[in-house]
């Protein structure tokens, strides 16, 4: 196990200790500050252990690595996750998880504005609640908040699953409220217990696209 | 890009440290803004008379001179000049004193005009600005900073923030207006006078004229979630504290802490961190059109 201060240590120095590691190996990160672009680009099956709060793009391009933040986390947490897991002990900003392909975000907290904007593929599961225009041009994955979610959610949302426990202020253009069938209970219910909330799948409810979206409308020539 | 930085003293033993508190949170926000700073800071209350701070556009400006005039023509509480600013408590009221510098000293600007008020600002980087105008000996109640990034408008000291607003009120805004030539010449027409071509100056302008048209600050502020078009946190300093407000979108970032001693906001957390006991305070990011605010009870 490798312990870096950042009292002492430059963010360039965390990054490349941490991207030129081999798998396998275990870090720890102290006196964070609020610094940017903490743990990023990784690409091996490391631990990192963040100590305090974090500003912006902390855990950006993440592959295969596990990283865990104990405190809050600023805006662009996670942005284009391909792989591994990031979790948020407390809360993120906006636009956590933004077009990220793959892996999975857990934010314990809340989650701020835009979380899950353009998301590819990744999973992201919210303790807490969501802010608006949460998931917008959301393409794949799933997106679940285990408390109350913001105005215009799902805004021209793709294919992307979005799951609410608590209440849902808007809904966006496109977005509607779908069927909760045996396979949608079996997803989220392997999502809740990788993200380890206790929670019942029959308290939520599941949301994605209507898909009038998709193709161009004639009736609709005026709105351009 | 811009940074803010606002402080909010709850334990009156901090009172003496204000400056020493907000300096480094001001300099941490260098990156966003490393072209102009400013800070507003309240203490002194002149309450029998008024508190004006005068900006010189001239270096050399001849302050002994300006100090002498005064002195025979209005009752002086207090003076004193910090670089090209002189901060002047007088025994007349804010009217007669604005009416007098405008027919004798025209070439001076007041940044700002009240009780308690005092801004001062400059172009340059913030660390520099700091040193050159002591910030770390000021003492008092709250005080609010500003680090510019200019996006719209000139590099000047006048087009710097804080912009006053009023009596003992100013305005420090990281964001853009894209509605602020016309909203600008409107509020020419009602009467609103500008110096610059800037912005947030507009925004400024606009809650003025809310205030003079009898808007309490909270009702200003939901005026100007109607009329001012653009992206912005604003964070506006009153005689008793200050008050902060995002716009719908809630683009620009705004981070909030509070602890038994101080209540802070700035634009990113690294600010926030530089004060003691930062790491066990409450933290919250404000929602948009929500308007924040401290007062001293």
């Amino acid at each position: 196990m490798t312990t870096i201060d950042l009292k002492k240590n430059t963010i360039r120095e965390l990054n490349e200790k941490l991207q030129g590691s081999s798998p396998g190996k275990k870090f720890i990160v102290n006196n964070t500050v609020g610094k940017h672009a903490l743990s990023v680009g990784l690409t091996k099956e490391i631990d990192v252990e963040i100590n305090g709060h974090v500003g912006y793009y902390c855990a950006g391009m993440n592959q295969e690595a596990s990283i865990k933040i104990n405190g809050n986390a600023g805006p662009g947490l996670a942005e284009n996750m391909m792989s591994g897991e990031v979790r948020v002990t407390g809360n993120a900003s906006q636009y956590a998880g933004a077009t990220a392909h793959g892996g999975l975000l857990i934010i314990e907290g809340d989650a701020s504005s835009r979380c899950g904007i353009s998301m590819k593929g990744m999973n992201i599961v919210v303790g807490g609640n969501i802010g608006h225009m949460s998931a917008f041009m959301a393409q794949s994955g799933n997106l679940v908040v285990c408390g109350d979610a913001g105005d215009a959610m799902g805004d021209s949302i793709y294919e992307t699953k979005i799951f609410v426990r608590g209440k849902v202020k808007s809904l966006g253009t496109d977005c509607v409220e779908k069927e909760m069938k045996k396979e949608h209970k079996d997803e989220l219910g392997k999502l809740l217990e990788m993200a380890k909330m206790n929670y019942s799948v029959d308290e939520f409810r599941r949301y994605g696209s209507a898909r009038k979206l998709y193709n161009f409308d004639i009736d609709q020539v005026d709105d351009y | 890009m811009c940074g803010i930085v606002g402080l909010f003293i709850k334990n009156s033993k901090l009172e003496s440290q204000l400056g020493a508190l907000v300096a480094p949170m001001l300099s941490e926000m260098t990156e966003r803004g490393p072209d102009s700073a400013g800070m507003a800071v309240y203490r002194d209350p002149n309450e029998r008379g008024c508190k004006i701070t005068v900006l010189a556009q001239q270096v050399d400006f001849d302050w002994a001179n300006f100090e002498k005039s005064v002195s025979t023509n209005l009752s002086v509480n207090k003076f004193f000049v910090n670089q090209n600013h002189a901060v002047l408590s007088l025994g007349s009221s804010i009217n007669e004193v604005e009416d007098w510098l405008q027919s004798n000293w025209a070439e001076l600007s007041v940044t700002s005009a009240g009780s308690n008020i005092e801004i001062f600002k400059g172009k340059g980087n913030p660390s520099d600005f700091i040193e050159q105008f002591d910030i770390k000996s000021m003492t008092g109640t709250h005080a609010l900073g500003h680090t510019r990034m200019a996006t719209e408008s000139a590099i000047t000291t006048e087009h710097s923030h804080p912009f006053s607003t009023g009596q003992d009120l100013c305005l420090v805004h990281n964001g853009s207006l894209s509605n602020h030539n016309r909203l600008r010449e409107k509020l020419r027409r009602v009467g609103v006078q500008f110096k610059t071509d800037n912005d947030s100056e507009v925004a400024a302008g606009y809650l003025s004229w809310r205030l003079s048209e009898g808007d309490d600050l909270d009702e200003a502020l939901n005026h100007a979630i109607e009329d001012l078009d653009g992206f912005y946190t604003f964070a506006i300093g009153t005689k008793d504290g200050f008050a902060v407000m995002r716009d719908p979108i809630g683009c620009k970032p705004a981070i909030m802490a509070e602890t038994d001693d101080w209540a802070a906001m700035s634009s990113e957390y690294r600010a926030i961190a530089t004060l003691p006991g930062a790491e066990n305070a409450r933290i919250w990011e404000p929602e948009p059109t929500q308007i924040y605010s401290w007062k001293r009870s």
